[in-house]
């Protein structure tokens, strides 16, 4: 997120789109219904009618898939409206960029796309530049070849009538929608975008979300207090997860991993520091080479960060068909891969294609699979259709602590690294993760001494110790208050930076202070500040002191810590004019008093007008034409790959030319095997695969069995009853679900054609209970975002029917 | 008047069942086996098992909007106790009643004759469940011995929303009609269900039978429960007639 939970409560108009949050999020709605109850409009649009709508105060329903769609009509709207926030745009985005003449857009294709590699030549998506490398501007935004204009051509297309057409909703709803939140873009109102899996599991996910953020510059909505770009984080810790990179394309703090051919540090950091000539350019990313030297150092403290960057394994490319989740799983399929260590997951139920993950496990020879109960990966080889005789794989289940169980920080949605304590005692010989992952290092570098190997020095010359606590004995112990230590980052030497002396050992105060010398380690960059030697563990802070300024928008700087340095609302320099003036007083997150900021630590601490606001980005200025992502610099309209239409009105390019997918597997398209729209979803009383859920009994008495929610019409149609037992099949394979007929669910009216949705949790496997059901998982497709890789769980086809006699 | 009272106010409440699963955490309640019937509430009733059920109903406006209304159900721990009044004729101290709380509470004494009573018999909100097994009705007690050491009930404690409040009950009226009158600026057909007559006041935006159909206690219900109830054995013909065949008007 941008902005934080509390914040929520700030805003005058919540669009909760990609969500259903009441359900899934539920202690988000707390802060909904505070706005609710302070005036705001709570508008929630979603294929179905859930608990979130239930609350909310309009829904709409759209088709699964046509979020682009509909964001495109709005863009199109605020622009003919003039609904923007004109000095905001002006000043703080990149609207007044003029772009090269090289770049086009050409019926659902920009230029530069390479249809053998299926990928774009950015290169061709650039700015003007003046002879500094400074991109020109055209300050009356006028110039055809400015950022605005272009944006306003590309949107021509997104009318209201192919709007309405290809995602159901009607043109009144459209209007209705478009109108209310655009209001928000009064230099005195705050509107916001609640969303989660339903923009972001799409072949255009990353798209959906920058069409919003699109909107939300536009209207002057990012940094101010009830405004911002607010992801709903998923797992407690995802968002930790995330900053720790657990993702393969990054290194902690957001970093890149390291590509073969980048043969030194020097190349590497080169590659990905940006540089910019532009004096009012802050560019905080040059700083890169501080952050990656304070990384290796941390890893690998008895070595220069040269030298062991040598250690970082490498990928040959960073695309997201190569290395992400579905092209591994394809991999291991294929009987690529020895063995597996799968921890805290069960991929078994959440991977796309359950029958295909679960076969790919039958070709490991060993897996590991780390949870805190069995589940239906750990014991993949005695599932439905599984012959144990004819699997070889080795299998190892290791328990583990929960994280009630252990001390830690879970860093939420807003950034807040929230220090846990330990509760119960984990069960007699169950260990915490951390525990685990000590002893498998001491054991690799054990063997590497003994045996050898190809190349031992990456698991043999890690600083692991940097993690943990020596006992009295002189044994080393997997710490969490040290390892917070060690995020934070502390100086490896004495040294004196800016005429401040630091010792060695000392905790470098924040990340203006690391070094690309070596003379700092920190795990973190982006934690660095969070334990330092003056306030000690700032994660663990539960202090309600506030000013009143910061009391009027619930800012609580003093509970907790969050990142970066402790900045609640993240480019609020944009929340104030270039005087520094908050846009809105009465909602003021910083305030320059002539001598210094008040209100929430503002993003750079410099004086108004010295640099651009918004410091991330190399040249200053927020991105309403980017040029860094995959699929092209302005959102487009594509059908998901596997689809109910044969074309739509705004291009011939039916679907993401850049995704991910299996290019052997069969899709779906217009195939009337398959004739209705899939989607997958979850519920507030079970949890992601159900495998901890699962085994509560008061959960599975709520939530006893696999559901499919379908429309009155659709029932009628296929001879279906409510609570019957249906057949739901797509090319993957098939599976049984209770039928639930309901007007929550409603017929889309697709270019007049009636095109029916199937709803379904993913929260169920063989595992457990008895006759529950199996994963949906079990038919969602192999296809992906071309930028993250991540599965289009959220829209592909099958069929319902009648279970067959003697079917199950 | 003394005692604690619930504020319950459905205009906020998004059915997440985290007061349903406190409850029966709290009160070391088993789960029952169930099935998906075709809709998410679940169990389908209350039991002695299930002393708190969230119901959901999907209804259409006359206006065509679609709305799914929630209704987390518990017993109404009345002022005046139609289940204590009736129960303990047949056993004393079945039912006691808080004199500081308020609180309603079956005890194990609540074992009444077999065959003689069903629930609405005994309650207008029916609510109280008999053990099949041990034959002992129960139903919510306010989880009166958290309240008696300072702490809420469990339902209130798991609440995101501010669906679920509790306290003094002047100040949970007060909550109550304050937020009536917030409420009845977009919504004039709000309303308080019995708020005088009992302890669990609930804020509704829709008639009742649009959340189910024991929400308030109709005159149909309390005329049948008056005409079953055990009588006093001086009876009038007139009287003894009546209560056989459930006529309360003036025709012999």
């Amino acid at each position: 997120m941008t902005n934080h939970w509390n914040d929520i409560e700030n805003s005058d108009c919540i669009l909760i789109m990609g969500s259903n949050a009441a359900e899934n999020h539920p202690i988000s709605f707390k802060w909904v219904v505070k706005a609710q109850k302070k005036g705001a409009t709570v508008i929630h649009v979603d294929p179905r009618f859930t608990r979130t709508s239930a609350r909310s105060d309009m829904y709409m329903a759209l088709r699964s898939g046509t979020d682009i769609a509909v964001l495109g009509g709005m863009i199109k709207y605020i622009i003919e409206n003039k609904s923007y926030f004109y000095d905001y745009m002006r000043d703080y985005t990149n609207a007044s960029f003029l772009v090269a003449e090289e770049y086009g857009f050409d019926d659902g294709l920009f230029t530069g796309y390479h249809p053998e590699t299926t990928s774009y030549d950015k290169s061709k998506w650039a700015f003007k530049m003046d002879k500094d490398g400074v991109p020109l501007r055209d300050m009356t935004m006028e110039d055809p070849r400015c950022v605005l204009q272009l944006v306003k051509k590309h949107y021509e297309r997104y009318t209201l009538d192919k709007v309405s057409s290809i995602s159901g909703l009607s043109v009144k709803d459209l209007t209705s929608l478009y109108k209310t939140y655009a209001a928000t873009g009064k230099r005195d109102k705050a509107g916001t975008i609640m969303y989660a899996m339903g923009w972001t599991q799409h072949s255009t996910g990353v798209q959906n979300i920058r069409a919003m953020a699109m909107i939300q510059l536009m209207l002057g909505n990012i940094g101010i207090a009830g405004g911002g770009v607010n992801a709903l984080r998923g797992e407690g810790n995802v968002q930790g997860s995330t900053d720790y990179a657990l993702l393969y394309h990054i290194l902690p703090g957001y970093l890149k991993t390291p590509l073969a051919g980048q043969d030194t540090l020097e190349i590497y950091n080169n590659t990905y520091t940006p540089k910019s000539l532009d004096t009012k350019s802050a560019n905080w990313w040059q700083n890169y080479p501080k952050y990656s030297a304070s990384l290796i150092k941390a890893m690998y403290s008895e070595d220069t960060p040269e030298e062991a960057y040598n250690f970082l394994p490498r990928l040959d490319s960073h695309r997201a068909d190569k290395y992400s989740w579905i092209p591994m799983i394809d991999r291991m399929h294929r009987g690529k891969f020895t063995g597996s260590l799968i921890w805290g997951m069960n991929p078994a139920c959440s991977s796309p294609d359950s029958i295909k993950t679960r076969n790919a496990l039958a070709e490991l020879d060993w897996m590991v699979n780390v949870n805190l109960f069995q589940c239906e990966t750990s014991d993949f080889w005695k599932g439905p259709g599984m012959d144990p005789k004819k699997i070889k794989t080795e299998t190892f289940y290791l328990p583990c602590a929960s994280a009630i169980e252990k001390e830690g920080s879970i860093s939420n949605s807003g950034r807040w690294m929230q220090w846990r304590y330990a509760g119960p005692e984990p069960l007699d010989g169950v260990m915490t993760d951390g525990h685990y992952f000590h002893e498998l290092w001491m054991e690799l570098v054990r063997l590497y001494q003994e045996e050898g190997g190809a190349y031992p020095d990456p698991i043999t010359r890690l600083s692991f110790n940097n993690m943990c606590e020596k006992d009295d004995k002189g044994n080393f112990h997997f710490s969490a208050q040290q390892t917070a230590k060690l995020a934070n980052g502390w100086f490896t030497k004495d040294v004196t930076i800016n005429g401040k002396e630091f010792k060695k050992g000392q905790q470098v105060p924040s990340f203006a202070f690391l070094q690309a010398d070596g003379s700092t380690l920190s795990g973190n960059w982006l934690y660095c500040n969070s334990v330092t030697d003056e306030d000690g563990n700032k994660s663990e802070r539960r202090d309600r002191t506030q000013t009143p300024e910061q009391e009027r928008i619930g800012l609580f700087p003093n509970w907790t810590w969050c990142w970066p340095v402790n900045r609640r609302i993240i480019y609020n320099r944009a929340s104030v004019d270039m005087k520094g003036n908050p846009w809105n007083p009465e909602k003021s997150v910083i305030r320059w008093d002539g001598k210094k900021w008040q209100g929430d630590v503002p993003d750079g601490g410099w004086a108004p007008g010295t640099y651009h606001p918004f410091i991330m980005r190399k040249h200053g200025f927020a991105q309403l034409f980017g040029p860094g992502l995959a699929d092209g610099p302005l959102p487009e309209h594509y059908e998901p790959l596997e689809c109910p239409v044969e074309s739509h009105p705004f291009s011939s390019q039916l679907s993401n030319p850049t995704a991910v997918h299996i290019a052997t597997e069969l899709k779906a398209m217009c195939d009337p095997r398959f004739p209705f729209v899939g989607t997958t979803y979850r519920i507030t009383e079970h949890w992601q695969s159900g495998s901890m859920t699962r085994w509560q009994s008061w959960l599975v008495e709520a939530e006893p069995q696999m559901f499919a929610e379908i429309s009155p019409e659709l029932a009628k149609l296929r001879g279906i009853e409510n609570g019957e037992r249906v057949m739901l099949e797509s090319v993957r394979g098939s599976m049984w679900a209770i039928a639930m007929v309901t007007e929550r669910i409603q017929t889309f009216i697709i270019d007049g054609a009636r095109i029916h949705m199937v709803g379904m949790p993913w929260h169920y496997g063989w595992i457990t209970p008895v006759d529950g059901g199996d994963s949906a998982n079990m038919i969602t497709p192999n296809v992906g975002d071309p930028n993250t890789g991540i599965p289009e769980y959220k829209a592909f086809m099958l069929n319902i029917r009648k279970l067959r006699e003697g079917e199950k | 008047m003394k005692g604690k009272s619930f504020f319950v106010d459905l205009t906020l409440c998004t059915a997440c069942r985290g007061c349903q699963v406190a409850c029966k955490q709290w009160k070391k309640l088993p789960a029952e086996k169930t099935r998906n019937v075709g809709s998410h509430q679940n169990p389908q009733d209350l039991s002695s098992k299930t002393i708190r059920l969230v119901r959901f109903n999907e209804v259409r406006d006359d206006k065509g909007k679609l709305n799914w209304f929630f209704f987390p159900e518990q017993c109404r721990h009345c002022i005046e106790p139609p289940c204590k009044h009736i129960a303990n004729m047949y056993n004393s101290d079945a039912v006691i009643q808080d004199k500081e709380t308020g609180a309603v509470m079956m005890t194990d004494r609540a074992i009444l004759p077999e065959g003689r009573l069903e629930s609405w018999q005994l309650c207008p909100y029916n609510v109280p469940r008999k053990d099949e097994e041990t034959g002992l009705w129960s139903k919510c007690d306010m989880c009166n011995d958290r309240v008696k050491v300072g702490m809420l009930p469990a339902c209130v404690t798991s609440c995101p929303t501010g669906t679920m409040n509790f306290g003094n009950r002047d100040e949970m009226l007060e909550l109550a009609h304050r937020r009536l009158a917030e409420v009845q600026k977009t919504k004039p057909h709000a309303y308080l269900a019995d708020p005088e007559s009992v302890r669990v006041i609930y804020l509704c935006e829709a008639s009742p039978e649009n959340y189910h159909d024991s929400l308030i206690a109709s005159t149909e219900t309390t005329r049948k429960m008056v005409a079953k109830a055990v009588h006093s054995t001086k009876k009038t013909r007139r009287e003894f007639i009546t209560g056989r065949f459930g006529q309360t008007d003036n025709r012999a």
